[in-house]
């Protein structure tokens, strides 16, 4: 039972990093491979203020989406004038970066040592530590952000972010700020993949440079591209088939260095196919077959 | 009404001249025709007015205000509004949602009033009734509803005329506006550029097909090889040697 748990609660916590990533890439256009080195500056940001200074998680985690959100002006405001090949390649410098941090300054992160005895979150004196009540949490975050994202973009600011994602010429030739927009859009997605972040590191109490790698954005956006950009289910589907799928590796009698490749070929293959057979994903609305 | 102006006008591609010096004064308003044979720098020289390309010498002037370096966002906002050669649309999305797009100053485009404004603002319900307003004028009221992708190329063009209208903008610049559609779409345009001009509006369009520009037109510039070669009534500059040369050789 723990086990089922567990995966669920991974489901809704990549939910909740699908969800954000998709707001920039599926509706705004924005293809970045730093999606899990703000996923990461949550998780470290709420750890240290926990672990050094014994600060609550509510404080935690606005504390890492804000320090996500500024981080992520730092990578868009030069990047996002240039053409959209550049900015992917800015995004996959900005990734090697954090990740060299999170792995390098062990003074603050203690390098590829991790941060330890991550206390639980607390709210009003209630300890969240068993593996039901961390789902329950997983998931009331991960709706959180499934209805801040359904609202943003089914208002006219994510009229102007669809018409970013398909002629940002004529969103700027009907008076769009389009640069405004597009920092906006990934800032959020930032904000809220850092937001995913701190629930990991709740949730597992241990968090080290290894979570936050580049392999590991590039699961998130095959999740997005799988699942289908754009559409209500598809970060929901994605994340679910992506999460629940190698889990079979497990019951197949591999070891686990030789599942870990398969793994990845895994993704790399449904990838692939997805991209040549179904564009727009499972459920999307968007497609990458362009 | 503000004077719409430019001065000295220069572009290069390499090393080759499009726009040499080029100056132009446009009425306040009225339908203006740019015509010129291909290359000419026609489009270039709308490209550097809406700041989609840079000069590399002269001024863009809307009265006072000085257009070079500004975003192309920012002198749309100073009304401004153009549609382009090729198409170009939101396909993916409905006919009523491209105009409603382009409607200018709307709250919930602010990410504060997107996330925390319930219910729908009278704004949205008027900017509705005004995307209606400027699809029956171009005779795409019935397909308000379908996505942008399925309309006719010529649909698609009557329907980048509405979004440009629906900016409220006081100055148009259209890029071959009837290029390629039907002689019925055609003829719906040119009254709907006599419908702008009698909102007291500056319509600047390119435009090849000179019957048209004799039938529309209040004025008229000829352009060649970066230059403007004539200007002023049709009907007058038409009739000059220098541009019969450009046209007929």
């Amino acid at each position: 039972m723990d086990y089922i748990v567990h995966i669920l609660i991974l489901v809704a916590i990549y939910s909740l990093l699908v969800v954000s990533l998709d707001l920039a890439l599926g509706h705004t256009g924005l293809v970045s491979v730093a999606h899990a080195a703000f996923y990461g500056l949550g998780a470290y940001t709420s750890s240290l203020l926990a672990v050094r200074f014994g600060v609550t998680f509510g404080v935690g985690i606005l504390a890492g989406m804000l320090v996500a959100a500024l981080a992520s002006f730092l990578l868009s405001m030069p990047s996002l004038r240039l053409h959209e090949d550049y900015f992917m390649i800015a995004s996959f410098g900005f990734q090697m970066i954090v990740f060299n941090i999170f792995n390098n300054w062990t003074e603050l992160t203690h390098g590829p040592l991790g941060i330890p005895g991550i206390p639980p979150p607390r709210i009003l004196g209630w300890k969240i530590d068993s593996p039901l009540e961390f789902l329950l949490f997983a998931c009331f975050f991960a709706s959180l952000a499934y209805f801040l994202i359904i609202r943003l973009t089914k208002s006219p600011f994510g009229r102007v972010l669809h018409a970013i994602r398909e002629d940002e010429i004529f969103a700027q030739a009907l008076g769009k700020n389009t640069l405004r927009f597009k920092m906006i859009a990934f800032a959020i997605s930032a904000a809220l993949a850092a937001l995913a972040g701190s629930v990991y590191a709740y949730y597992v109490s241990f968090i080290d440079p290894t979570s936050f790698t580049i392999m590991e954005s590039i699961l998130i956006m095959s999740m997005v591209i799988i699942g289908g950009a754009g559409g209500p289910w598809g970060p929901l589907i994605g994340a679910a088939m992506l999460v629940m799928l190698p889990e079979e590796l497990r019951f197949m009698g591999f070891s686990s260095s030789i599942a870990a490749n398969l793994r990845q070929i895994l993704y790399g293959s449904l990838l692939v196919i997805m991209v040549i057979f179904r564009p727009r994903g499972m459920a999307g609305r968007f497609g990458f077959g362009r | 009404m503000k004077n719409f102006r430019c001065n000295g006008l220069t572009k290069s591609f390499g090393g080759v001249h499009v726009l040499t010096d080029m100056s132009v004064e446009f009425p306040t308003s009225g339908i203006v025709a740019l015509v010129g044979p291909n290359g000419a720098g026609k489009t270039t020289l709308l490209n550097i007015l809406t700041g989609f390309l840079r000069a590399d010498a002269g001024r863009v002037f809307l009265g006072n205000r000085d257009l070079i370096g500004l975003s192309p966002y920012r002198i749309s906002r100073l009304g401004i509004a153009r549609t382009f050669q090729d198409i170009r649309l939101i396909t993916a999305i409905s006919v009523i949602e491209n105009v409603l797009l382009s409607r200018p100053n709307q709250t919930r485009e602010h990410l504060l009033s997107a996330l925390f404004y319930f219910g729908v603002p009278a704004e949205e319900v008027q900017n509705h009734e005004t995307a209606l307003k400027f699809l029956r004028a171009v005779g795409l009221e019935e397909h308000s509803g379908i996505l942008a992708g399925e309309l006719s190329y010529g649909q698609q063009k009557l329907l980048t005329l509405a979004c440009c209208m629906a900016t409220e903008a006081h100055i148009l610049l259209l890029d071959e506006p009837m290029a390629g559609v039907h002689p019925k779409a055609a003829l719906q345009i040119q009254n709907l550029l006599r419908g702008l001009r009698n909102e007291g509006k500056l319509v600047i369009f390119i435009e090849h097909d000179l019957a048209v520009v004799r039938q529309v037109a209040e004025y008229l510039f000829v352009m060649d090889a970066g230059r403007i070669i004539a200007g002023g009534r049709p009907t007058e500059v038409l009739e000059r040697p220098e541009v019969t040369e450009v046209y007929f050789g």
